[in-house]
Formats: structure tokens, sequence, C-alpha cells
């Protein structure tokens, strides 16, 4: 397997620009999502979803402040943040997909192969995240494949190729963790205290995300789970315990029938 | 910026990334304020008082770049005895006549510009005192635009006073003019507290000098203002008070709306102006080549070459035809008789005297001000052609517009001809963007354009051949039959060589081979050149403008990316970067320095000075063009070599910038009796009328823009679904106090009304956009993006924005304005037909 190539997402340059969002539905050519006006900043497109891939959420931070208080502005941020598909290490959509559709691939990402998606959805109630979704028309599973076509081509995914401030940034997950953390040491230098990182650790409820972010709020702020775990965490025990449930019914039938022969015997 | 110019907002986030600080002057928090360090929520159309403040801090505490101004800026110079300021007259300067709106700017003229100074004056330049004509001349035809960038005359010598005390000093005249442009002031008008005044004002001081610079840019939110080229002027004045011209890191930037805005200006699709900067002749005033060359601009400086650009350019135009004897052709030239901006052909459409009219790759019936007016024009022309990628409104109006709805205009009674011509997109064509930098970018074709879309290019030239074919001998046909027109052809569809435009432009020598710079241009008719400024990006027959060395395997300047005017220059008058000795004025900002080892200018970026020019260098007596100007001249362009603090000749509406309201504003002007700029040009016409000044009827102040997603009137992004579903329809920003007072609700309509017309849109409630305290009162401010009309092909339709904005232009450039208007605006959805004409009559009288 190649390197692990992943996504860090620095939200503290992005200006909301969504040439993320248009890059990737002209490289992958996803329809469009409707023509509805959401008045909900300049976001009228929602979440992540079958035909959005990615995804910049607008959170205007404001608080009431007199006209006379000409000191401070009544807007005291306006948070931007393009979202995106995780590419958890432990990827409960991967683990729980009966048909063998959804693959880790060889960079270490996870992909929808749409030619054996089945459309069982069951990666849908899986994903922690709510990321994937069925597109309406043809019931399969949809998301983002880190532009796997792409990256086999030696090309950077679409959506760090247009970001024009580099607020997102492609490469080797572990270089980009490094890059990530001399970022919020910069930040919280400059006083942006509350600047943190999400989904970066391997210890966390996934594993570690191979999407990763760097958040200015609480993670609910954006949208996003707190503390996301892995819907399939506890397969392994319940495997485990089925197994040994299993087992003891087995040994109770064994019994039972050892019983009923003893008793035969009779 | 980083809402209208994303891709350039990236080095603004590097600047950050280094330590840059970065404060947003904006009526609303945008995506620019949410990356800068300060937001700054300001009253549209009160910059002047913003800017002239921070000048009054400068000066009232003495913290101008002294050894640069008076170095290097004619803050020194002593000005005529006749000159009174808008302090002295209430708010007009000397020479207005209120008859004709205009100013004569005879006593804004240094002192002594009526003596004749024989150290300026070569044998056969004209009198002094003729080109100050400029003022009415301008009026009449927009020569401020030309005399600005191309030249306008001062004395080259004028008197000095080096202490800067004598009071009638231009440093003098400044103090008195913004002293009462105080703190206290930008609190009450703009809106800005004296707080943050006071953290602005130290950020650029302290940021300025010889160790660092600060940058200002700017978009049409500084320019589409019946005082918009003050606004710059003002801006002009407070770089140059600290240094900050000419030096890196300095400036002010000037974003463009368009990819090639700047090359339509340098190659111009301007009424006023040819190539490179050099005027129209005007039918009345310029009987001959001698005749122009004398009138229009002054002897000293670069401009004193300009027979050599024109004549260069006549030959270019017309070749072997234009000799010496027949003035190079001089006459085939079309002459201006006045006024032909945009605004004023509209009107002539509507009078009946403008028959016929191309709009190519414009929308100005959905992306001009006042569109009802300039529909009405569309619906009186006998033909008219639009080329567009999509069939945009300006074409269809005739069968979908909306006095349609109204019942103003019936399709049976308009007899326009439209012609609709399919145009190619920019990668289904090769050539050239200039950008702001005046950087030229040679793109490729990427692919062949559909069916029968044609660029540009082949469209004029063949237009042109056909034209050509059906001329006869007689000698109005002259100037067309003897114009040169023969660019090798390319491709299936015959396409013009694009690579051989920009040779043509560039020019050739005698010996047929391309020119290498504009010094090489002769007023002898042996060079060729299509634009003097652009001489160069040909040289040694490479595109130059094509090079795409990667900035990491260069200097920081990047000289071989592209290419950049003049002389692939990066920073204009960059002779400032150096002290008056020639030396930097720090180790960190060097930039451009005189080696006197081996006597030449040297640096970073090509010399913007004659190479072999020592600082010392004074000027002999009878000196002309760059040889009158001294070795401590850096503003090369301008006849005395000096950055203009003041300027006594050039602009239609005053030396020195004045805060007056727009046209249309809630509020009265406390400075001056003078409420609005006297020399603004207004069309007082029934098509168009104005809401009064202070009026209750409109107590709102409203302000146009663009949004990241769409681009201009949506001709290029409402057809195309990825964009169109960002932001899928014209929508208000209004504060939630605002929303509560007049009883809008988030995602619900508003109907929003000028004397012009009723829209509709909906509603986005937001604390990016606040009310400010102007004058004791509180003051709303809505905001509403212009990309949308009623067709054009779009995915996403809705009224359009442009329509409620007034007719009335700055006197300098003729933009309109169209950042700073008033309305009043009222919950749901506007009323319909003959009730919507019924309601706007209930506004327009009250």
């Amino acid at each position: 397997m190649a390197e692990r190539m992943g996504f860090f997402t620095d939200t503290s340059v992005c200006i909301g620009c969504k040439a993320c969002q248009v890059a990737c539905k002209e490289w992958n050519l996803l329809p469009d999502d409707g023509f509805v006006f959401e008045a909900n900043s300049y976001d009228n497109t929602g979440a992540l979803g079958a035909n959005t891939w990615r995804h910049v959420a607008f959170i205007e931070q404001s608080r009431p402040v007199p006209v006379d208080d000409s000191a401070d502005d009544g807007v005291e941020r306006w948070l931007m943040s393009s979202d995106v598909c995780k590419h958890c290490t432990h990827a409960a959509c991967l683990d729980v997909c009966p048909t063998g559709a959804l693959f880790r691939t060889e960079f270490g990402t996870v992909v929808i192969q749409e030619d054996i998606c089945n459309g069982c959805g069951y990666c849908v109630s899986a994903c922690p995240y709510g990321v994937i979704e069925r597109r309406e028309d043809d019931g399969r599973a949809w998301k983002c494949t880190m532009c796997y076509d792409r990256q086999r081509g030696g090309l950077e995914p679409a959506c760090a190729k247009a970001c024009p401030t580099d607020s997102i940034q492609f490469g080797p997950l572990d270089e980009l963790r490094e890059r990530a953390e001399e970022r919020v040491e910069r930040l919280h230098a400059d006083g942006q205290a509350e600047a943190r990182l999400y989904g970066e650790s391997p210890d966390d409820g996934v594993g570690g995300a191979g999407a990763f972010f760097l958040l200015l709020d609480e993670p609910e702020v954006y949208g996003l789970p707190p503390d996301p775990v892995v819907t399939t965490r506890d397969l392994p025990a319940m495997w485990r315990w089925a197994g040994a449930a299993a087992l003891s019914v087995a040994g109770a039938v064994a019994v039972a029938f050892a019983s009923s022969r003893k008793g035969a015997r009779r | 910026m980083a809402e209208c110019h994303p891709v350039g907002f990236q080095w603004v986030v590097e600047a950050k990334a280094r330590g840059a600080k970065v404060f947003h002057v904006d009526p609303r928090f945008t995506r620019t304020s949410a990356l800068a360090d300060r937001h700054l929520p300001i009253r549209a159309g009160s910059d002047i008082v913003l800017l002239g403040a921070l000048i009054n801090h400068v000066l009232a505490n003495e913290l101008d770049f002294r050894e640069y101004v008076l170095a290097y800026t004619n803050a020194a110079v002593i000005v005529s005895a006749d000159f009174r300021d808008t302090e002295d007259l209430d708010g007009l300067f000397s020479g207005f006549d209120p008859e004709t709106g205009s100013y004569d700017p005879r006593s804004w003229a240094y002192e002594g510009m009526d003596e004749e100074t024989p150290s300026a004056r070569a044998p056969g330049a004209q009198t002094p005192g003729e080109h100050l004509e400029g003022g009415r001349h301008h009026a009449a035809a927009a020569g401020a635009d030309t005399y600005g960038s191309g030249g306008a005359a001062a004395h080259p010598t004028p008197a000095t006073d080096p202490t800067l005390s004598h009071p009638r000093c231009v440093y003098q005249i400044l103090r008195r003019h913004f002293a009462r442009y105080t703190p206290e002031l930008v609190e009450q008008l703009c809106g800005i507290s004296r707080a943050a005044f006071a953290e602005l004002a130290e950020a650029i001081t302290a940021n300025s000098g010889r160790e660092r610079t600060t940058a200002w840019v700017y978009s049409v939110g500084w320019t589409q203002h019946t005082v918009g080229a003050q606004y710059i002027r003002t801006a002009s004045i407070l770089q140059l008070l600290l240094g900050n011209m000419g030096r890196p890191g300095g400036g002010i930037m000037a974003l463009r709306g368009h990819a090639s805005i700047q090359g339509s200006t340098d190659i111009p699709t301007l009424f006023s102006l040819l190539p490179g900067y050099l005027s129209m002749p005007h039918a009345h005033r310029h009987e001959g080549l001698d005749d122009y060359l004398a009138r229009e601009g002054g002897d000293v400086g670069f401009w004193g070459h300009r027979r050599a650009y024109l004549v260069s350019l006549l030959k270019a135009w017309w070749g072997d035809a234009a000799t010496e004897e027949n003035d190079f052709c001089f006459d085939h030239l079309p002459r201006l008789t006045g006024d032909h901006g945009h605004y004023t052909t509209v009107m002539g459409q509507i009078d009946g005297t403008v028959k016929g009219y191309f709009v190519a790759g414009e929308n100005p019936a959905v992306g001009s001000s006042g569109g009802r007016a300039q529909r009405l024009g569309l619906a009186n022309l006998d033909w008219l052609v639009v080329r567009d990628l999509t069939l945009v409104e300006t074409a269809t109006f005739w069968k979908d517009g909306p006095e349609l709805e109204t019942g103003e205009m019936r399709t049976e009674d308009i007899a326009t001809e439209v012609f609709f011509l399919p145009a190619a997109s920019h990668v289904e064509k090769e050539g050239t963007f200039t950008n702001t930098q005046r950087l030229l970018q040679w793109r490729e074709k990427a692919l062949d354009p559909p069916g029968d879309c044609r660029s540009d290019l082949w469209f004029y030239y063949h237009l042109g051949k056909l034209v050509r074919r059906r001329l006869t001998d007689d000698e109005i046909d002259r100037p067309l039959r003897e114009l040169t027109w023969d660019y090798p052809e390319e491709g299936a569809h015959r396409d013009p060589s694009a690579s051989a435009v920009l040779r043509e432009i560039n020019g050739v020598g005698p010996d047929g081979r391309a020119l290498s710079a504009y010094t090489q241009l002769k007023p002898d008719g042996s060079t060729r050149c299509g634009c003097w400024i652009y001489c160069g990006v040909y040289a040694d027959e490479v595109n130059q403008a094509a090079r795409r060395r990667p900035g990491r395997e260069q200097s920081p300047v990047a000289p071989e990316w592209g290419w950049a005017w003049p002389a692939n220059r990066r920073i204009l008058y960059n002779r400032a970067s150096a002290d008056p000795e020639g030396r930097p004025w720090s180790e960190r900002k060097a930039y451009v320095w005189w080696d006197a080892e081996r006597g030449r200018w040297t640096g970073q970026d090509v010399p913007d000075f004659e190479p072999n020019k020592p600082p010392d260098y004074v000027p002999p007596e009878g000196a002309r063009a760059e040889d009158a100007l001294a070795g401590t001249d850096p503003f090369i362009m301008q006849s005395d070599g000096k950055g203009w603090l003041y300027v006594p000749t050039g602009l239609a509406d005053g030396p020195l910038p004045a805060h007056y309201e727009p046209h249309e504003s809630p509020v009265g002007n406390p400075l001056y009796a003078q409420q609005a700029n006297p020399a603004r040009k207004v069309y007082p016409r029934p098509e168009s009328p104005y809401n009064p000044p202070e009026s209750p009827r409109f107590p709102y102040v409203l302000t146009t823009y663009r949004l990241t997603e769409h681009h201009t009137a949506g001709g290029m992004s409402r057809p195309l679904a990825y964009l169109a579903e960002l932001q899928p329809e014209l929508f208000c920003e209004v504060s939630p106090q605002l929303a509560a007072e007049v009883g809008l609700d988030n995602g619900g309509w508003a109907t929003i009304v000028t004397s012009r017309t009723v829209i509709e849109a909906r509603v986005l409630v937001t604390g990016r956009v606040r009310p400010l305290r102007i004058q004791g009162r509180v003051i709303h401010q809505i905001g509403l993006p212009y990309h949308w009309g009623w067709g054009g092909g779009g995915l996403v339709t809705g009224d359009v924005a442009n329509d409620l904005l007034p007719l009335v232009l700055d006197p300098n450039v003729y933009i309109q304005e169209s950042k700073a208007v008033t309305c009043d605006v009222r919950p749901g959805r506007r009323p319909r037909g003959q009730a919507m004409l019924d309601l706007l009559e209930v506004y327009r009288h009250g």
C-alpha cells in the first residue's frame, strides 16, 4: 500500500468562495442540488450528500450591539468551513457494506464502487458523520472518493487544487498532521486560543480521520459531531458475545443431546 | 477582495501569515472582513471623510515621511494667489461656473504659470495656460480622463518653499483644507468610532516610513460615486505623504471587475482615448497633428515624446499610406464632438439620434444603471447587434422585458432589428489578459468554440473585410481603404492570428523586426507601434507574455512570468524606492538603487528611470521631455516629475478632494453648504428621475455589489448549475434592527423602491449589516447583489437590482454612482403591472 493520503482543512483561512464545491462537482460530474434560497447566511446547499461531496458551512456569530456602541461590530465572526468525507481509519461504512462496493484504496482512503453498490443503504446509517447519502434517482450510495481517479493519475483532488488560500491541503497524512500541529501552535501564539484540531488524533473514536480539520470553535458549531465513534466499534465485542452465546447454546444443546442420549441408553 | 477576487486574495492571506495587519473598510461585514484583523463598517459614500481624517492626522502630527515628501512630491510648490479653497467658498473651489456646472481650473495653477520661464519652454512649445482650458474641454469630452493619465501639463520648475511654511505652499493648503476632517467628523459621517479610527491611524502611520510600507486596495466601492476619482486622489495624497508610492509593499491597487479590464483601458474601449492613453482628437479643437500635439499634455517628462507614440500608432494603422506630408493620416482618426459616454449614448437612443448599437460581452439591459432607460433606448434603435455566450436580456428585452409586464412597451411597437451572434468564451480563443498589475498573460486556446460561436477577433476582422469589400473610391472611404487589415489567417474558420495582432501592438522598426522598448519609437514615421506602452511585449520576436517560469525558480519580483507594461516593470515609479541620493531608504525595503561604480540604476526590478541618469543630474536650460526631469524626479510621467498632492490641472472637480454627499443621500453635508459634487454629471430626464436628498420617502442607504458565486449581471454564471445553485435568488441583506423596524422576515420577501422602479428580493437578515449612528440619527443600509435578471438563459432569475439606480456620474471618468443611493423598503412581494406603476407614482410625487 502506498502512503496514506489525506486532507487537512484549515478553516482559519477559508474565505467561503466555494471553489472546492464547484471543482468537486465539475470533476465528478455531480448533479446540482436544486435552486432553493435557504436564507441561511451564504449557504444554499445545506449539507454533504449524494450530490455534494464538499460543502462549505457559513456560521455567523453575532450578538446584538446597541447602535451607540459603535466601537464594536455586530458580527464577531463569520466562520467558514469546507466539510468532506472523513475517510476514517476505522470506517463503519466499510465494515457494514455487504457487497464489497466500499473498499480501502491503496491511498488509505475509503471509496464506493458505483458499479458494485446495490443501494442497501447500510453505510448511510453506519456513518457517524452523516456523510453518505443515497441518490434518489438511482438508489445507490455516493460520497467523496478523495478523487481516487485523480490520485491514481498523480494529481491532487480537485477541491484542493482549486482552493485559492490553501485552506484545503492534500498530502501524506503524517505530514499534514505535523503541519496542522504547527499551525495550531502559531494561532495559539497569536492569541487565537480557541483554535483546535478535529479528527487528527489516531486515538479518537474513528481511529483518526483521513480528512481532518482546524476549527475555531466547538465542532457542534460547524455541524460536526463532538465525539464521533465508529458505529461498528462494538462489533468485535458483539461477535465475541455472540460467539460465547452461540457456544453456550451449542453447549446446552450438546448437553441436552448428551442427556437425551443418556436417557436413550436407558 | 475575498468576495470578488478570491484568487488574488490568497496573497493577502499570505501577507497575513507573514505578520501583515489587515483592515477592511466596508458597509457590510463580507468574506473579506471574515479574514481581516479589523472590520470598520462605514456609511456608503463617506470615504473621503475617513481618508481625509487620516491625512489630517498625518499632517497635524507631522507624521509624514518628510524627506520623501520634500524630494518627491509637490508639497513645497507655491500655488497661485488666485486660488480659493472649499474652506473659503463653502464647498466650491475657485473657478466654478454655476451655469455650466463646470470649473475653469486656471486659478488652481502653480504660482508663475502665467510667466514665461525659458528654462522649461522649448521653441515651438505652446504658451502656458493654453492646455489649462482642460476644465471646459473635458466637461464637453471627458478630457480629464486623458489628462489625468496622459500628462496634464504643469509648470516644470515652479516656485517652492522647502521650509513648507509659505501660506500658499501645497503643504499648508493641505493642512488648512483637511483641518476639519477630524475623528469626530468620521464618527459623525462615517459611523466609525474614534477608537476604531485611532487604531487605524496608528497602524498605517506606524507601518509607513523607511523600514515599512502600507498598501491600499480598492475596487468599484471607491470608483462608482459622483466623487469617485477624488476618492482615489485622497488615497494618493495619503500614500504620498507616508512615502508609500513607488516602493515595494506600497501603492494603491485597483482591483478590476473583469479579467482584462485593465487591458481594455490600455487599448481602450473608452470613447475618449486612443491606445496608450493618448487622447482622442476633438473635432473642433484639433485642426491637425501639430495642433493636437501642442494642445494635449506637457513637454516635460515622457509624455514629451507623444509625437513618437502617436505617429507610430498612425503608422501601425495606416502603414505606407501614412506619410509626413499627410500628417501620417491623422485626419483619418475619428473625432469627438462632445461626451460620447455610455449613458449619453443611451440618451441619444431615446432621443432618436443614435440609430445602431453594437453590444459585445455586455448586458446593459440588466448590467447598467437605470435599466428602464437602457431598455427604452434599445427599443428605439433601428438595429442592435449583441454578441454574447448566451441569449442575454439585452437581446430579448423586446419580448420579455419588465416594461412588457407593466404595459409600457408592446412587442409589436418595437421596430429594433436585433442580430444575436454567439461568441467564443475565453477558453475557446487565444490572446492576452492584462491584469490590474499591468501584467499581460498569454493564454492558449483549449478547445474550438462550438457551432457558430466565434472570437471577437474573428468577428471584427471579418466584419472589416466585408465592409472593405463594399468600399468605393469616394474620399469618405479612404480611411478604411488605407487601413492595414492583413493578418495571417489560421484554421478552418480563418481566425486571424492573435499573436500577429500582439506583434503589431508591440511594433516594428525600420528593418521590420519587433521593437524591444518604447524608447526606440521615432516621431519621423520610421517605426510602427499599436500601443506604445505595450512596446517590448514581443521583444526579440518572442511572445514575452507567454512566459511561465515558476516564481520559485526566480527572484520574488518574478520578472519572467508574463510581461508587465511598461518595459516589464513590476512597480511603477520605483525610483522613489531609493532616497534622493539613490540609496535604498532601508535595507529591508531595498528595491531599485543607483550603482555609482557602474554609473547606472540597478536592483530587483527594471528601474523606472533612465538607466544612466545620476541622482545629482540637474536639467540644463531648455531641456525637453525626460531630459528636463532631475535625477531626483521619480514620477517621470508628470511634467514636473513629482507626485501630486495638489492637482493644478487635469481634474474636473477640483485640485483637492472634498467630501460631498452622494447625489442621493439621507443626510446633509455638515462640512459645506454645497451638498453634492457641484461638477457631477446629471441627466434630469423623465425616464430616470432622482430621489430628492434627505427625503423621508427614501430613508435608507442602498449599496449594490457582487458575490463570489456570480459574475456581473449573471450572463456567465446564471446559466451554470454549479454556480446558480450556490446563490439561486436575488436577495437583500438587512440588519436585524431594520428587519424589526420594517417587518421583514428572514427568508421572506422585501419590496425595494426608488424613483426609478420597484423590485422584489428575498430577505437575508444578518448581523453582518449593522445600523450606524450618523449625525445623531440611526441610518440603515441595505445591501443588494446585482446578478439577476429575468432571462438570459439563466437557470435562476430575479428582478434587476440595477434598475433601481440613478443616472448620475463622476465628472472625470463618467462612471455612475451605484454604491450609495437612497431607497425605501417594505415587506412582501411587489405589485405587478399597472399596480406597480401606481406605487411608483406615489413614491415619485409623495
